[in-house]
């Protein structure tokens, strides 16, 4: 029986080693609600989208994802994500460059801008554009003159996505490129590079992760977009549905299996997404500790 | 003349960094700028390299007047504080970074690069990334790179800063060795007297912006122009008596003040070595109590408290120490063999004045 006590004695004491660590109890409990939250609010919906997709057979499944306007709203939205990323790549590498590298008047107001699409509700985005370029709208008669159609249009899309996810570059890359410095880009122009070998060189190498984990981030939300989008793109099946929008009308048309399907092509999108984020962070926690570990080794 | 600098001056805002500078660097010389941190040396070195544009005056390198040259085109190579390594890139291609940019052949660039890492005990170290090296070797690496593409000078900013004491004498002896074979014009920056000291042919101390004084380690030593220099040089005592009856007094100690007006204060200058002390109380005029005994390998600094309170610092050897039966709380007697009359805030300095006594100085006198 003491045996046993001092057995228990010496597990406890190992368990709280550390002093800062908390009791055993606190931790599981703890560590419980975290993943029953999880598996209730993040996994069994998800699970349910592919039950509820595939409910009808393998068949259904690929007959509404091909179906003609199915396969309209995803090439659409392949479309508008080809567009936005890049161009908010641009932005985002611009934007981040002009806040982390030069001191200038105003820089609080541009992050302030940068974060804007963030705090609007998309809707209130989608009106936005509507109230601009719309029948009714400030460039309305203009555009309509010119027989251009930006509301109710592929434009239109891409202008209300660009919008929404401008932030995601920027945002990722403003903390990278402030921690980094000018001080490489310096070394390389005194080594007589100009300002693009610079940029091509040493900025864009040192950021790389920041910017691929932000192009991810701005090309899920792209594909993802919802309520800007349902706003100025006017519901024209076969040619105005993205993704998001297609989901919502079949689902609305009682088609709850082809609605789920084409939901579940969405939801890999995701999965492969966070896949890819997962990939990275761990390729460069294995770079950083393979390093720390040859330099212990020396 | 390698680099001159004629009457440059730097304003950041309402800052003034750098004002109204002159120097120039010999060929093939290695220029300490030495300061307090704040006193514009690194603004001067940025200024020469061009990542700083001087508001006022005209640089020259090589006799061409190269304000209006951008970095690129100023042929330097520069060696920042902390290196600024490429981190995305190994130690070859690093190296080899501003030989790529000037479009040298590929097997030029080859060679070139294997010749510097042979030359800076780099080899094998090609295909490391800058987080895998040490501090050291970062340094060298840092070196390698701003000298691959043969520049008419190299600039280096703290250069000893960012390594552990033990690293830094090395580095200090093995940047004398390598300028001594590549003779390349070197200028380098450092907050560090005593680096300065050791490493430069030549120093140019510099505070709040002003040059104070440009020399050979030995002449800003030896002849400080002003009590600044003297003071930020070495170690000095710096006593403030005042004169009565032609005598300048504080405490008990006494100088010499002929034709200084009566209630003048006089400010007095010594180095720590110019102090003698001796066990014996009969040897020397003055008495004061051995405080207290700082070791500094070779060398001792040892603090005497003067019945008065005054405390004066000395150095000495330790077999001076041992042979003259020293400890913390004796009573011993001691002299100042030189010192000097230090004039007001830059004013020009009085000649060291000399105390006649019997006895030889018997300290070593290149301290």
């Amino acid at each position: 029986m003491t045996d046993f006590l001092a057995k228990q004695r010496a597990l406890g004491l190992k368990k709280s080693e550390r002093g800062t660590e908390e009791s055993p109890f606190i931790k599981w409990t703890l560590i419980a609600i975290a993943l029953a939250f999880c598996l209730v609010f993040l996994l069994l919906p998800l699970v349910n989208v592919f039950v509820q997709a595939l409910a009808k057979g393998w068949t259904f499944y690929w007959n509404s994802l091909t179906h003609p306007d199915s396969w309209a709203a995803i090439r659409l939205t392949l479309l508008v994500a080809g567009i936005c990323v890049p161009l908010n790549t641009v932005f985002g590498l611009a934007a981040a460059w002009a806040i982390a590298k030069f001191r200038f008047r105003g820089k609080s107001v541009l992050i302030t801008l940068i974060d804007l699409p963030f705090s609007v509700s998309p809707v209130v985005a989608g009106l936005m554009f509507v109230v601009l370029f719309g029948l009714q709208g400030f460039f309305g008669k203009w555009l309509a003159a010119h027989d251009l159609k930006i509301i109710f249009a592929v434009p239109g899309i891409v202008l209300a996505t660009v919008f929404i996810t401008f932030p995601f570059v920027a945002r990722e890359l403003i903390p990278v490129m402030q921690a980094t410095g000018t001080e490489q880009e310096q070394a390389a122009l005194t080594l007589g590079a100009n300002g693009w070998q610079t940029f091509w060189h040493v900025t864009l190498p040192s950021v790389k992760w920041g910017l691929i984990y932000g192009m991810i981030l701005c090309n899920a939300r792209a594909m993802g977009e919802f309520g800007a989008v349902s706003v100025v793109s006017g519901h024209i099946t076969g040619q105005t549905d993205t993704m998001p929008l297609r989901v919502e009308k079949l689902y609305n048309e009682y088609n709850a299996p082809a609605a789920f399907a084409i939901a579940s092509l969405l939801a890999l999108l995701a999965l492969f997404t966070l896949a890819i984020k997962t990939l990275l962070e761990w390729r460069q926690q294995r770079e950083y500790q393979k390093a720390q570990k040859e330099l212990i080794a020396r | 003349m390698s680099i001159e600098l004629r009457n440059v001056g730097k304003r950041f805002g309402e800052v003034d960094a750098v004002h109204n500078v002159s120097f120039s660097v010999k060929e093939g010389e290695l220029m300490a700028l030495l300061g307090p941190s704040g006193g514009g040396k690194t603004t001067v070195l940025r200024m020469i390299a061009g990542l700083e544009m001087p508001t006022t005056g005209d640089l020259f390198i090589r006799g061409q007047r190269v304000n209006d040259l951008s970095v690129q085109q100023r042929n330097i190579g520069f060696v920042f504080q902390n290196y600024a390594l490429f981190k995305s890139m190994n130690v070859h291609k690093n190296v080899a970074f501003g030989l790529n940019i000037k479009k040298w052949q590929r097997a030029e660039v080859k060679a070139r690069v294997a010749e510097l890492l042979k030359l800076f005990g780099l080899e094998g170290l090609e295909r490391r990334f800058p987080h895998q090296l040490s501090g050291g070797q970062r340094q060298r690496v840092a070196i390698a790179r701003a000298l691959a593409p043969k520049p008419s000078v190299l600039l280096l900013d703290e250069p000893f800063g960012a390594v552990d004491a033990k690293i830094r004498q090395e580095l200090r002896e093995w940047l004398v060795t390598l300028h001594t074979e590549l003779s390349v014009t070197t200028i380098f920056v450092t907050h560090d007297q005593e680096e300065a000291l050791e490493v430069a042919n030549r120093i140019v101390i510099f505070s709040r912006g002003v040059l104070e004084q440009v020399g050979t380690p030995r002449e800003v030593y030896e002849h400080p122009a002003n009590e600044f220099v003297a003071r930020f040089i070495g170690v000095m005592n710096v006593l403030e008596p005042e004169v009565r009856n032609g005598v300048a007094r504080i405490g008990e100690l006494e100088f010499p003040a002929h034709g200084e007006p009566e209630g003048q204060k006089l400010r007095i200058g010594f180095r720590p070595y110019a102090v003698q002390i001796s066990g014996e109380l009969t040897q020397y005029r003055y008495h004061a109590t051995l405080r207290r005994t700082f070791f500094l390998g070779v060398m001792l600094r040892v603090e005497l408290e003067l019945p008065s309170g005054l405390v004066v610092r000395a150095r000495m050897s330790k077999e001076e120490y041992a042979h003259q039966g020293l400890e913390d709380g004796k009573e011993v007697s001691f002299q100042i063999r030189q010192y000097r009359v230090l004039a007001r805030e830059r004013g020009a300095l009085a000649p060291e004045t000399e105390f006649r006594y019997r006895q030889p100085p018997s300290i070593a006198e290149n301290i």
